[in-house]
C-alpha cells in the first residue's frame, strides 16, 4: 500500500474537492449514492478485509491464514507464479487484479472471540470500506460475523469453520463456506472406519460442550451406527477443560473399544495427549484393539499432539500432499515464498479469496448481489479438491473429503498426517433439508442499499 | 446547574463536548495520509468507546466508592445482553424496550449475586462475584444453548417474530432503530482532506453516557455516595456507630449491575449480536482494568481508561507489516528494515504486549492513573495552580 | 465401585496439580499479600523451561540428503543434533529422552532468578501501594510475559514427552482384585503425584522447622515488629518470592508432558489457582493444599458420565458451585486467617 491509498472515503473525498470548496453536504452513507451497494469500490483500488485469529489459541493458525491471503493477493494482482490461478477451471481471472482494480487489503484480530471479530470486521466495512470480508478459525465468529455482513451488505467468505450451522440453522446469503462440515466429516469417516475396524465397535463419545462439538457428535454418531456400530456412552467436556484424565480415565470401564474424541484446537491436543497417556491404544478391549478417533484434524493442531497423534484416523479438508495438479501449484507457491507447506486453513482461505475474485470478474460487478448470483451453483475444478460445486441453496462447496491416519514415520515437522482416502463427493452429499441442517433461512442477498 | 456545583458541571460540560466531537477529536488525520491508520472515528469504535465508558462508570460507583472489588460484572453485561437481544427477536427491533428489559434483567440478577456475595468482603467478595460470572458464562455457552445461542452466540433473524414490528420487506433484514431511525444510519461531512462520520447510533450511546455520567456524579456527590466511601475507609467503624453499612453496598452493587446491563443492552442496540465470551472471566477483568488505568474513585477516569483499552485494541491491532513498510518507507533501506524489525513485534498480532507495557507504564509512572497523567499535564501549563484544580473529582485512590 | 475408586485416584491427581499450583501462589499473595495476577505466567514459563531444555538438547546442524525429497521436490535436509556428535546416538537420544526431569534441573536457577528480579525490580514498590495497583501492574507484566514467549515459541502447543519408561499406565485394578484394565493410570501422573507431594512437604518443612522459615512466618504476622528486632525482613521477603517462583515453576515442568504447553496455559490456570487459594483461606498453606485435593476430587465425581445424566452441566460449574458453597458456610474459607485481604 501506498501513500496513495485510496479508500473509498478517499474517493468520496476527491469528488468532494472537486465540489464546493472543500465542503459538500452530508451524503447519507448506508445508500451509499450512486453505486447501489456499501463500500463500492470506485477507484482503481478495491479492499478486502481478512479478518483472522492473530491472538489467542488460534493465533498460530490465523497466522497461516494470513500468509494465504497475502499470496492470493499477490496472484490476483499479477505477481508470484499465479499459483491456483494457473489451474482453476474458471479463467476469468487475469492477474490485474480485480476487474481491473488493484487488490488491497487490511487485517484485523477476531481474538477467535464473536464480539472482538464483529468489532474487527465493522472497522474493515466501516472505517476502510473493505467490500468482502474473509477468515476466521472457529464456528462461533464465523456465523457472528456471516451475520454482520448480511446486515452490512458486504460478502463473508468464511474461513476455517466445521460446525453445520455455518451453512445450516445459521446460514445467511451474503456469506459462503468453502470448508467442508461436520456432516461431511461423519459421512467419510464412517465407511473408513468400517473397513479397518469392522462393524461391530462400541464407540465412546467424548464431546466439546458447544454447538460445533453437538453437531460433530451427532454427525458422526449416526453414521457410524448406520454400519452398526454401537455408541455406549457420549460425555461433554467444557471448553475450558485443559486436563481430560477425569474423562478419559472411566472409558476403559465402559466396556467402549473406541473413543471418538470430538474436540478441536487446544481441547483436542489435550484430551488425545490424555488418552494417549493412559495407555488406551495398548489395551485390549472386546478382543480388539483400541482405538481412538479425531473427527476434524488439522496439521497444526497434529503438531501439537506430536506423536500422539501416529496411526489415529480423521478427516480433513485438504492435505499439502495431494498430488493433483492444483494443490501442487498451490504447495510450490507458498512453499517457495514461505519455506514450508501450507496448512488446511492456508487452503480454505486462498481457495475462498480466489473464488470471491472470480466471481465478481465474472459478474462483472463487485455488486453483493451480482456476486452471489456467480457463486451460486458455480461449479469449478483445479482448486485442489477436485470437481466442486458451490450449492446455492445453503452456499456450502460439495467436493471430495479427505481421510487421513497420523503419520508412523514422518520424515519432517509438517509431515504428520498421510490421506487414507479421498472419499467421493457424492459420499458426503445430503439434501439441503436435511435433519442436521434445519431451521435454516438463506434470505435474500443484501447489498446494502 | 442541574444541581451540581461549579466544578462538576465544568466537568459535565467538558465531557459532554468531548462526545459531541468525537468524529472531529478522533478523526485528526486526513484521509489516505499514513497516519490515518490512527484514526478512530468509525461507528463502532465511537458507539464502543462510550459504551465501555458506561460500563467503567457503572463499576466505578461500585469499585471506587465502596472498595468492593467485583470481579464478575462482565456477567450483568452479558445477561442485559441476552436480555435485550431476546426482546428484539420477540417484540420489535426499536430499541427502548431492548434497553429497558437489559437494565431490569441485570438489575435483578446483581440483586441476586449481591445480595449473596456481600456477606463477605476483601478477596472473598471478590472470588464469590467471579464464581457466579464464570458459572453464567460455562452455562451460556453449554447447556443453556437452546437460549443463549452457546458457540456462535444470538442474532435477530428474518423469520423471527417481532410481534410489533411489520412484516419485512422482501430483501431485507431486521435491523435495530429507533423508531425508524437505524442505529447503522450516519452522515459523512467532508472538509478538505478530512472525513467525519456522523452516526445515529452514537450520538444516542453518547446521549444515554452523558445520562449515566451525570448519574454518576449525583452519587457521587450525595449523602448515600459519602455513605458508600465511609464504607470503604472503615466499614467496621460504621457499623459500629449502629448503622448496618449493607444496604448500601448492597444499592452500589446494583446500580453498578444496572449500569452494566445499560451497556449490554446498548451493545446489543449498536451491534445485534451476543456471544458468550462476553461474560467470561477476562471480560470482567478488563473492566476492573479500565477502571484502575484511568483511575478508580474519580469521576472521568474509568471513561478514560475504557477508551484507551478499546482503542488500543481496535486500532494496534489492525496495524499490519505492509502499512510498517508504507510508514517506513521514507527510510533508507537498511534503516527502514531495521525500524521494521523494531516496531514489528508490538503492532498487529503483539497489540497485546504493548497494552501490557502500557498497564504497567501506567501503574508505575502515574500511581493514580490516567487523571494523574491528565493533571501533570495540565500542572505543567498552568504552574501552581494545578493543584487546586487537580482536585477535580478526585477522590483517594481505592484500594 | 471400581468407577468411585477410580475418580477419587483422579482427584487426588487433579488436586496434587492444583495444590501445587496454588502452593506457589498462596506464598506471594496469602502471605506477602500481594495479588500476583503473573503467578500464571511463572507457571507457563516453567513450562517452557522444558521446551526449552529440549530445544537446546536437540539443537542441530542440517546435512543434506540427496536420497530423499522434501514437499517441494528438492533434496530433504536432515537434521542431526549435535549431542549425537558428542555422545553418538543411542546415548544423545536417551538424554534427550529425559529432558523433562533433567529440565527440574535447569529450571530451579531460572526460575528462582526470575522471581528475584520480579521481585526486586517491579513488586518490591507495590507492597504499600493498594491492591487494586497490583493488580494493574502484575497483569501487564503476565501479558508481557506471555507475548514473549509467544513470540519466541509461536502460539500453538508444543509437545513435551516424558521419557519413554514412564510411557503406559500402572493397573490399580489388577492389583486391588478388580477385572484388569478398570483402574488405571498413567505412569507419569503418578509420578506428578508424589512430586508435588515432596515439594509441599518440603515447602511445609522448610518454613515449619527452620529459623529462616520462622522469621518468614513472623514476618507474615507483624512485619513491622520484625523489622524493629533487626532483622532485615526484606530480603527474607525476596527469598520467598524466588521459592514461590521455583516452585510454581516446577509445576510446570512436570505438567509439560501431561499437556502440550502453551502461551496462553498460564491464564487458564489463573483463575483456577485463586479460587483454590481462596477457598483454601488467605494466609494459609495448608488451606490451599487441602483446597486443592477437595477441588480436585469434586471435580473428578462431577465429570462420570452417570452425575452429568442427573444434572448435565454440572462439570462446567462445579468449581464454581463448590466455591460460594464453602465461602458461604465459612467465612474465610476452609482455613483463612483474620484479617488478611478481608478489607
Amino acid at each position: 500500500m501506498s501513500n496513495s491509498k485510496l479508500t473509498r472515503r478517499g474517493l468520496i473525498k476527491t469528488g468532494a474537492v472537486a465540489g464546493a470548496a472543500g465542503l459538500t453536504l452530508p451524503t447519507y452513507l448506508r445508500a451509499d449514492g450512486h453505486a447501489g451497494f456499501t463500500n463500492a469500490p470506485t477507484g482503481d483500488t478495491v479492499t478486502l478485509g481478512f479478518n483472522v485469529p492473530q491472538s489467542g489459541p488460534y493465533a498460530d493458525e490465523g497466522a497461516d491464514e494470513l500468509r494465504a491471503y497475502e499470496l492470493a493477493v499477490e496472484h490476483l494482482n499479477g505477481g508470484g507464479d499465479g499459483g491456483m490461478m494457473n489451474t482453476f477451471s474458471s479463467k476469468a481471472l487475469k492477474g490485474n487484479g480485480i476487474l481491473g482494480k488493484k487488490v488491497e487489503y487490511v487485517t484485523g484480530d477476531t481474538q477467535t472471540k464473536s464480539d472482538a471479530a464483529r468489532a474487527s470486521a465493522r472497522s474493515m466495512i466501516e472505517k476502510d470500506g473493505a467490500v468482502m470480508i474473509t477468515g476466521g478459525s472457529s464456528s462461533g465468529v464465523a456465523v457472528a460475523v456471516q451475520a454482520l455482513c448480511q446486515e452490512a451488505g458486504v460478502i463473508f467468505m468464511a474461513g476455517l469453520t466445521h460446525s453445520n450451522d455455518t451453512t445450516g440453522k445459521d446460514r445467511k446469503a451474503n456469506g459462503f463456506r468453502h470448508f467442508f462440515n461436520s456432516y461431511m466429516s461423519g459421512a467419510a469417516l464412517a465407511p473408513v472406519l468400517a473397513a479397518n475396524y469392522g462393524t461391530d465397535r462400541k464407540a465412546y463419545h467424548l464431546t466439546a460442550d458447544y454447538n460445533w462439538g453437538y453437531t460433530t457428535e451427532e454427525a458422526v454418531k449416526s453414521s457410524t451406527e448406520a454400519m452398526g456400530w454401537e455408541t455406549v456412552a457420549a460425555v461433554k467436556t467444557p471448553l475450558t477443560q485443559t486436563d481430560f484424565s477425569s474423562y478419559i480415565a472411566p472409558v476403559l470401564q465402559s466396556g467402549a473399544d473406541t473413543l471418538v474424541l470430538n474436540h478441536y484446537g487446544g481441547n483436542m491436543v489435550n484430551s488425545l495427549t490424555n488418552a494417549v497417556q493412559f495407555g488406551l491404544r495398548d489395551k485390549q478391549v472386546n478382543g480388539k484393539d483400541f482405538q481412538i478417533i479425531v473427527p476434524l484434524y488439522s496439521r497444526l493442531m497434529a503438531k501439537g499432539a506430536g506423536a500422539n497423534v501416529k496411526g489415529i484416523f480423521g478427516s480433513t479438508n485438504w492435505h499439502w500432499s495431494l498430488q493433483d495438479e492444483g494443490s501442487q501449484a498451490f504447495v510450490k507457491s507458498f512453499g517457495t515464498k514461505y519455506g514450508f507447506p501450507p496448512s488446511q486453513a492456508a487452503h480454505t482461505c486462498y481457495v475462498q479469496a480466489l473464488l470471491y475474485a472470480d466471481a465478481v470478474e465474472r459478474a462483472g460487478s463487485f455488486n453483493p448481489c451480482a456476486v452471489v448470483e456467480a457463486l451460486e451453483d458455480f461449479e469449478f475444478d483445479g482448486m485442489g479438491n477436485g470437481k466442486t460445486l458451490y450449492r446455492g441453496d445453503d452456499h456450502q462447496c460439495f467436493k471430495d473429503v479427505l481421510v487421513v491416519k497420523g503419520k508412523e514415520n514422518p520424515t519432517s515437522e509438517f509431515d504428520l498426517l498421510e490421506i487414507v482416502e479421498v472419499t467421493p463427493v457424492a459420499q458426503v452429499t445430503y439434501e439441503p433439508d436435511h435433519p442436521q441442517f434445519a431451521g435454516g433461512n438463506l434470505g435474500t442477498c443484501n447489498p446494502g442499499a | 446547574m442541574f444541581g451540581l456545583t461549579k466544578r462538576d458541571t465544568k466537568l459535565l460540560i467538558i465531557v459532554a463536548i468531548l462526545a459531541i466531537f468525537a468524529p472531529f477529536i478522533l478523526n485528526p488525520f486526513p484521509e489516505g495520509s499514513a497516519m490515518a491508520q490512527f484514526n478512530g472515528g468509525y461507528p463502532d469504535l465511537m458507539q464502543r468507546l462510550v459504551i465501555f465508558g458506561i460500563f467503567a462508570i457503572g463499576f466505578n460507583i461500585l469499585f471506587g466508592l465502596t472498595g468492593y472489588l467485583s470481579f464478575g460484572h462482565a456477567a450483568f453485561l452479558g445477561v442485559g445482553s441476552y436480555a435485550a437481544i431476546w426482546m428484539m427477536k420477540l417484540l420489535t427491533m426499536n430499541v427502548i424496550p431492548a434497553i429497558m428489559i437489559s437494565v431490569i434483567v441485570a438489575g435483578l440478577f446483581s440483586l441476586l449475586v449481591g445480595w449473596i456475595s456481600l456477606r463477605r468482603s476483601g478477596i472473598y467478595f471478590s472470588i464469590l462475584t467471579l464464581a457466579f460470572a464464570q458459572m453464567s458464562y460455562s452455562l451460556a455457552y453449554s447447556v443453556l444453548t437452546p437460549i443463549t445461542g452457546g458457540e456462535t452466540g444470538l442474532q435477530p433473524k428474518v423469520d423471527d417474530p417481532r410481534i410489533l414490528d411489520g412484516a419485512l420487506e422482501a430483501g431485507q433484514s431486521p435491523r435495530a432503530n429507533l423508531f425508524g431511525l437505524e442505529m447503522g444510519s450516519s452522515y459523512e461531512l467532508n472538509l478538505g482532506s478530512w472525513v467525519f462520520t456522523f452516526n445515529a447510533g452514537y450520538y444516542i450511546a453518547a446521549v444515554v453516557m452523558l445520562l449515566a455520567f451525570y448519574l454518576s456524579i449525583r452519587i457521587f456527590r450525595s449523602p448515600f455516595g459519602m455513605m458508600l466511601r465511609a464504607v470503604k475507609s472503615n466499614q467496621q467503624r460504621l457499623n459500629y456507630t449502629g448503622l448496618n453499612s449493607k444496604p448500601y453496598t448492597l444499592a452500589a452493587f446494583v446500580i453498578s449491575g444496572m449500569y452494566a446491563g445499560l451497556a449490554g443492552g446498548l451493545l446489543v442496540a449498536m451491534d445485534t449480536q451476543v456471544g458468550a465470551e462476553r461474560m467470561f472471566w477476562t471480560a470482567s477483568g478488563e473492566v476492573v482494568l479500565m477502571t484502575i488505568l484511568g483511575g478508580a474513585g474519580t469521576l472521568i477516569g474509568p471513561v478514560l481508561g475504557a477508551g484507551f483499552i478499546k482503542y488500543m485494541e481496535n486500532i494496534i491491532s489492525k496495524i499490519n507489516k505492509s502499512i510498517l513498510e508504507q510508514w517506513f518507507a521514507f527510510m533508507p533501506d537498511g534503516m527502514e528494515d531495521f525500524f521494521i524489525t523494531i516496531v514489528y513485534p508490538f503492532i498487529g498480532k503483539g497489540w497485546h504486549l504493548t497494552l501490557g507495557l502500557m498497564f504497567m507504564m501506567v501503574v508505575i509512572f502515574l500511581p493514580g492513573g490516567l487523571v494523574q497523567g491528565g493533571q501533570k499535564i495540565a500542572g505543567l501549563f498552568r504552574g501552581k495552580k494545578a493543584s487546586d484544580d487537580a482536585a477535580d473529582g478526585k477522590t483517594t485512590p481505592a484500594e | 465401585m471400581d468407577a468411585i475408586i477410580l475418580q477419587v485416584l483422579n482427584g487426588l491427581d487433579k488436586g496434587s496439580a492444583y495444590a501445587l499450583i496454588a502452593l506457589g501462589l498462596t506464598l506471594i499473595f496469602g502471605t506477602l499479600g500481594v495479588v500476583n495476577f503473573a503467578h500464571g505466567a511463572l507457571f507457563m514459563i516453567g513450562a517452557f523451561c522444558a521446551v526449552t531444555l529440549s530445544r537446546i538438547l536437540t539443537l542441530s546442524h542440517t546435512i543434506i540428503d540427496d536420497t530423499k525429497k522434501d514437499f517441494l521436490g528438492n533434496p530433504l535436509k536432515v537434521e542431526v543434533p549435535y549431542i549425537y556428535d558428542i555422545f553418538g546416538q543411542t546415548t544423545g537420544d536417551a538424554i534427550i529422552d529425559w529432558a523433562v526431569p533433567l529440565s527440574i534441573l535447569f529450571s530451579i536457577p531460572v526460575m528462582v532468578g526470575i522471581g528475584f528480579a520480579m521481585e526486586r525490580g517491579l513488586i518490591k514498590h507495590f507492597y504499600k501501594r493498594p491492591h487494586a495497583d497490583q493488580i494493574l501492574v502484575t497483569f501487564g507484566l503476565a501479558i508481557v510475559l506471555q507475548e514473549i514467549i509467544k513470540y519466541f515459541y509461536g502460539a500453538n502447543p508444543i509437545p513435551t514427552p516424558a521419557p519413554e519408561a514412564f510411557t503406559g499406565s500402572f493397573d490399580f485394578g489388577a492389583m486391588l482384585g478388580f477385572d484388569p484394565n478398570t483402574i488405571i493410570y498413567p505412569y507419569w501422573r503418578l509420578v506428578y503425584f508424589a512430586f508435588s507431594a515432596i515439594i509441599i512437604g518440603a515447602v511445609f518443612a522448610f518454613l515449619q522447622f527452620t529459623t529462616f522459615g520462622m522469621v518468614v512466618r513472623a514476618g507474615m504476622a507483624d512485619r513491622e515488629t520484625v523489622g524493629l528486632l533487626g532483622i532485615n525482613i526484606d530480603k527474607r521477603f525476596t527469598i520467598m518470592f524466588g521459592i514461590a517462583a521455583a516452585v510454581a515453576g516446577l509445576a510446570g515442568v512436570m505438567y509439560a508432558p501431561i499437556n502440550s504447553p502453551n502461551y496462553h496455559m498460564g491464564m487458564d490456570f489463573l483463575v483456577l489457582s485463586f479460587v483454590v487459594v481462596v477457598v483454601g483461606g488467605m494466609g494459609s498453606l495448608s488451606g490451599a493444599v487441602l483446597a486443592g485435593f477437595l477441588l480436585g476430587i469434586l471435580e473428578s465425581f462431577a465429570s462420570m458420565g452417570a452425575v452429568l445424566e442427573i444434572l448435565p452441566g454440572i462439570n462446567q460449574i462445579i468449581i464454581y458451585l463448590v466455591a460460594i458453597i464453602i465461602l458461604l458456610t465459612r467465612p474465610r474459607g476452609l482455613m483463612g486467617r483474620k484479617g488478611v485481604m478481608e478489607e
